[in-house]
């Protein structure tokens, strides 16, 4: 079993409160992610748990025994560290055996285990190097095989794959993906990579300044963010903020309107009748606007258009052909509008609900 | 033109170097010359260089009339014991300024340093007279002592120096892997500061070894090293320049030849080929 139940946890350095309070429940087999911008606390909570960290204040349960104040050692857990953190003078046999030796397992034991964790990660043929003859990928690989030979309770990664290339962090994201299927583990993922936690969680815990904004499942916090700063920090391209008078006609001090779900207008004629069926009381001739800049990322093209609500950003086709210059119109679909409070929480829920 | 001018320059440069490391080792080398001749070819003047009767004459006179072999040994288990001791406290001290620091780690390693820079001189009287009411004046074991506290702060600085290049996460990569505090410095620590312990230790014995304060004021002939031994030829036989250069030339050899092989550990170099 493992499950992870964090009580009013705090931790403070000295005078600076990193983390105030913090409750949190996660059942066995989950896969949370935590998110937010660096400095956020989302390190400095996993460490918590990790034990690498003193907790100032609360109780960490692990399957129901507070191990606040318990050695990292005796808490069950596994960790990946972003620097992969190898013992460079072990072969790859050693680092990953390293755990069950101090766990005093019989030799035969080990053994098994190593190739059997080896066999799952492909590192049969590399057993016997060191870290510092492999390749990244191959690193990354030994840590979480130095992870899984040790069947914790729960996996604790902290962002192990921002050191990777861009082909392989993909790669390697399948890989946990199918990992965690295999393991029926429970598993806390750190990454300031919204991507990563929206493709891999369960369940995203988005930190901001030591305190959990929002928690939810990957697309609860992409449709019904509750506050600014969780609409800015899902999703991308980021949502685009209006403020203004165009956002105190409705009620909110500001509006968010996320970049796939402004339309075109040569495509809006069209689609306004279908797909978009209560149209906008705001903006009943659309919001006319300047096109600033033009990203292409070959499925889709970004838009980014000078308006009358200043600076906006809107998903198109691909192959838009339209260049630096032309006038267009925007056309926001009003059902998927975010109006948020003078204090940035959302409207929508408390007018929804 | 450039290239030309810069191989003259490098010429020039690699000329004034080897000038330079001649001259510094010209006294050993004249030393180490001296010890050969007889007592007459060393007075000679103008000076022999290399042409003259070379003989173990002197080597043996000293070995048979102060027993060099003793004072030898004695140095040897002195600075080997002071300086294994010394890191037995030491790496304790370091793995705790740099993996677990308090609030005052920098004033409590400048307090370390700071009993270094006491002369000797003011802790003499009361060493010694603890010495003498503890019957520790000429033994090994209380000059192993005295010569392991004068250098534990250069131990532990070197230590942790060395143990602060050391990743972090891989010291807490063992904690969560349920490595105790004990294993955490035997397994992971100590293997992979192996250069930087080396070279320590090296430093360690070489200080020992020629540490001379101590040496001569505690020991009378028991606990005698080389130190006592060259002084026991400098004053009363000063004249005889070639046994004294025998004396010197075999004080030093040991420690010559030790460094000479330990070069390469002196010099650090673990790739970390754990992180990036």
């Amino acid at each position: 079993m493992g499950r992870v139940t964090l009580q009013n946890l705090a931790k403070q350095f000295g005078d600076v409160v990193v983390i105030p309070d913090a409750s949190l429940d996660i059942p066995h087999g989950e896969f949370v992610a935590f998110v937010g911008p660096s400095g956020c606390g989302k390190s400095t909570l996993l460490r918590l748990i990790a034990g690498l960290e003193d907790a100032s204040g609360g109780k960490i349960l692990i399957d129901g025994v507070d191990m606040a104040h318990t050695p990292p050692a005796r808490r069950g857990l596994a960790m990946v560290f972003q620097s992969y953190a190898l013992y460079p003078h072990m072969s790859v046999r050693g680092n990953i055996a390293f755990g069950l030796r101090m766990a005093r397992m019989p030799p035969d034991q080990i053994a098994a285990r190593v190739e059997g964790a080896a066999k799952m990660l492909n590192l049969t043929d590399y057993l016997e190097r060191k870290p510092r003859h492999l390749s990244g990928g191959q690193r990354q690989r030994v840590a979480i095989g130095r992870a899984i030979v040790r069947e914790p309770k729960c996996f604790l990664f902290d962002e192990p794959l921002s050191n990777l290339d861009a082909a392989l962090r993909v790669q390697m994201r399948l890989e946990l993906m199918q990992l965690h299927q295999s393991l029926d583990a429970t598993m806390i993922y750190v990454t300031h990579d919204q991507i990563e936690a929206m493709t891999m969680a369960d369940r995203i815990v988005v930190l901001n300044h030591g305190r959990i904004e929002q928690q939810g499942a990957p697309l609860e916090l992409y449709h019904r963010p509750q506050s600014l700063f969780v609409a800015g920090f899902i999703g991308s391209p980021r949502m685009n903020f209006i403020t203004g008078a165009a956002a105190a006609k409705c009620g909110a001090t500001t509006l968010g309107i996320r970049p796939e779900h402004i339309l075109l207008e040569p495509l809006a004629a069209a689609a306004t009748a279908t797909a978009m069926p209560q149209s906008p009381p705001i903006w009943p001739e659309g919001i006319a606007g300047k096109i600033a800049l033009v990203e292409h990322s070959g499925a889709d093209s970004y838009l980014h258009v000078d308006s009358e609500m200043g600076r906006l950003v809107v998903r198109c086709d691909g192959d838009y052909q339209g260049g630096v210059g032309r006038p267009v119109s925007l056309w926001p679909h009003s059902a998927k509008l975010h109006k948020f409070d003078q204090h940035g929480m959302s409207m929508n829920h408390a007018t929804q609900g | 033109m450039a290239r030309r001018g810069s191989v003259i320059k490098k010429v020039g440069l690699s000329g004034v170097a080897w000038a330079i490391g001649f001259l510094l080792f010209f006294p050993i080398l004249w030393t180490i010359l001296t010890s050969f001749k007889s007592e007459l070819d060393a007075f000679s003047y103008p000076p022999k260089f290399l042409v003259f009767d070379w003989t173990w004459e002197n080597y043996e006179v000293i070995q048979q009339r102060s027993d060099y072999i003793g004072f030898a040994v004695n140095s040897l288990i002195l600075s080997l014991g002071s300086s294994l001791l010394a890191l037995l406290f030491a790496v304790p001290a370091a793995w705790a300024f740099a993996f677990a620091p308090g609030r005052r780690r920098k004033d409590t390693l400048m307090w370390i340093l700071s009993t270094k820079m006491m002369p000797p001189v003011g802790a003499l009287i009361p060493i010694y007279l603890i010495f003498r009411d503890t019957h520790m004046l000429d033994t090994r074991t209380g000059l192993i002592l005295v010569l392991m506290l004068m250098n534990l702060p250069i131990l532990v600085w070197m230590l942790y120096s060395y143990f602060k290049e050391i990743p972090e996460e891989i010291v807490e990569a063992s904690r969560l892997d349920g490595a105790g505090l004990w294993q955490e410095i035997i397994f992971v620590l100590l293997p992979m500061a192996v250069p930087g312990i080396a070279s320590t230790l090296l430093l360690n014995i070489i200080l020992a070894w020629n540490e001379a304060f101590w040496t001569l004021n505690l020991t009378t002939t028991e606990a005698a090293p080389l130190t006592a031994f060259i002084a026991s030829y400098s004053s009363p036989e000063g004249l005889f320049w070639a046994k004294l250069s025998a004396a010197s030339t075999a004080a030093i050899a040991p420690i010559l030849i030790l460094g000479w092989f330990a070069q390469k550990q002196l010099v650090r170099g673990l790739t970390f080929g754990a992180v990036k």
